[in-house]
């Protein structure tokens, strides 16, 4: 058995915080460079560009790309094999989160309570969610996520009689809802199957999977390609001012369900979608 | 129409502007969104004067990133404005004249804006690494332990942006939407 201490955990999440709210990954960037080169809409073209300026001005001068530096969705795919040492794993991670976000000047967005308020200084804790697999590694994603589109999202427990048709209803309605909210184009992850709260945790592992990598099942590759279509022929565009390119990409995770269901959560993202992994 | 506009905002200045212009604007803006609003609205519940001088006044809703040595500000792109539409009708009542952030706004809102001759500018969400060139002062008004939600005054030089909602209530959201679906 390994054994891995939770300092290197601390360490790697450090790292990720700064790199992912500074550095887009390259499907987005790839992905906004070709609805860029798409978009007939003048003011769209404007909006898409200043967009690209931004993300270049970011990586270049090691700044935010958005100061939302959102909410720090961490990932962790511990190998069964792995034996952790040196100390608690969760105060690991919230430790890891503290000093990367206050040591790079990230912003504290995060209230102890919902309704009482009050902010943690840190952005501390994080939303933490562990998976076993086989295997000696430990893999960790962090996805600060951003609030303006989380608000914009939402989960139906649809009628299986709803079929595809009432999925690809329930989220183009969720994107219409969303219109210039959540700083369109967007992303979109949506999580299909499994109970009510499992369906949202895959919207939000879909908005993990690159936006060049389709499903691996030929009937949901082909069903996100057809949403996303339709999704662009809403019209809304960059920013919600009209255009083409009003999402960039749209994943779908899947899970069987009930015999009685068909749970449906959408996840909405924006054009500033982070995330960044390391293997230790 | 392309505009440029030096702060603090002139009432027959901003009833002249029209959705889907573009401007510029230069001169202090005041930094404000969810908490800080809050406090603004209990105070002048209150009956106390507000920390800053409302009239002619554009507010940014906008909460920063802390500032890395050697620069102005942190990221500063906007915030979704919809969420501060519980106070604005109050703020623009008064004076408060522009308001500057991303996304929809409510009826309550606009029929404010119409009234006061409010104007409502969006600034590209997402865009923070760019906007924060445009800021070349920051000063702490008051708020300091609301983080970054505290109230600034910024000084903003050429700040790029979009007339979303005019004072009499048309809405770039609905008319850029409408006129790009025509032309397809």
């Amino acid at each position: 058995m390994r054994e891995l201490d939770v300092a290197e955990i601390t360490a790697c999440l450090e790292r990720l915080c700064v790199r992912a709210n500074t550095q887009l990954p390259e499907d987005v960037r790839v992905a906004l460079d070709r609805c860029a080169a798409a978009e007939p809409w003048p003011l769209a073209r404007e909006i898409l560009s200043d967009i690209r300026e931004n993300y270049q001005t970011a990586k270049a001068e090691n700044f935010p790309i958005c100061q939302d530096t959102g909410m720090a969705c961490v990932f962790l795919e511990i190998g069964q094999d792995v034996h952790l040492t040196g100390g608690d794993l969760e105060e690991a991670v919230n430790m890891g989160v503290r000093r990367g976000y206050v040591g790079g000047y990230l912003r504290a967005s995060v209230v102890a309570d919902p309704i009482r308020r009050g902010n943690t200084g840190d952005n501390t804790p994080a939303m933490l969610y562990t998976e076993l697999v086989p295997g000696e590694r430990v893999k960790i994603t962090l996805c600060p996520k951003g609030f303006g589109s989380e608000n914009m999202s939402a989960i139906r427990m649809l009628k299986p009689s709803a079929g595809r048709q009432g999925i690809e209803e329930f989220i183009l309605e969720t994107v219409e809802a969303a219109g210039p909210n959540p700083c369109p184009p967007m992303v979109i992850g949506v999580g299909l199957g499994g109970t009510f709260d499992k369906a949202a945790y895959l919207a939000k592992v879909a908005l993990l999977r690159p936006l060049d990598q389709p499903n691996q099942d030929p009937y949901y590759a082909e069903m996100e390609a057809a949403l996303l279509k339709k999704v662009n022929a809403l019209g809304i565009g960059p920013q919600g001012f009209g255009g083409r390119t009003t999402a960039l990409g749209l994943n779908i995770e899947v899970l069987p369900t009930h015999i009685a269901g068909m749970p449906c959560a959408v996840n909405i993202s924006c054009h500033v979608t982070r995330h960044a992994w390391e293997v230790l | 129409m392309e505009r440029h506009i030096t702060l603090p905002l002139a009432e027959e200045l901003a009833r002249s502007l029209r959705a889907g212009d573009r401007v510029y604007l230069t001169g202090p803006v005041y930094t404000s969104r969810d908490a800080g609003h809050k406090r603004l609205c209990e105070a002048l519940a209150r009956g106390e004067k507000l920390p800053f001088d409302p009239k002619d006044a554009t507010i940014y809703y906008v909460g920063p990133t802390p500032a890395p040595p050697g620069k102005v500000i942190g990221a500063a792109g906007p915030t979704t404005s919809g969420r501060m539409d519980a106070y604005a009708p109050t703020l623009l009542s008064q004076g408060v004249r522009g308001m500057i952030g991303k996304g929809a706004r409510s009826h309550e809102v606009v029929e404010a804006m119409i009234r006061y001759g409010g104007v409502y500018f969006g600034a590209i969400g997402g865009a923070g690494a760019l906007l924060a060139k445009r800021v070349k002062r920051s000063r702490l008004i008051a708020y300091e332990d609301l983080g970054a939600e505290a109230l600034r005054c910024l000084e903003v030089e050429d700040m790029p942006l979009y007339v979303v909602i005019d004072s009499l209530g048309q809405n770039l959201y609905e008319l850029g939407r409408a006129a790009y679906l025509e032309s397809i």
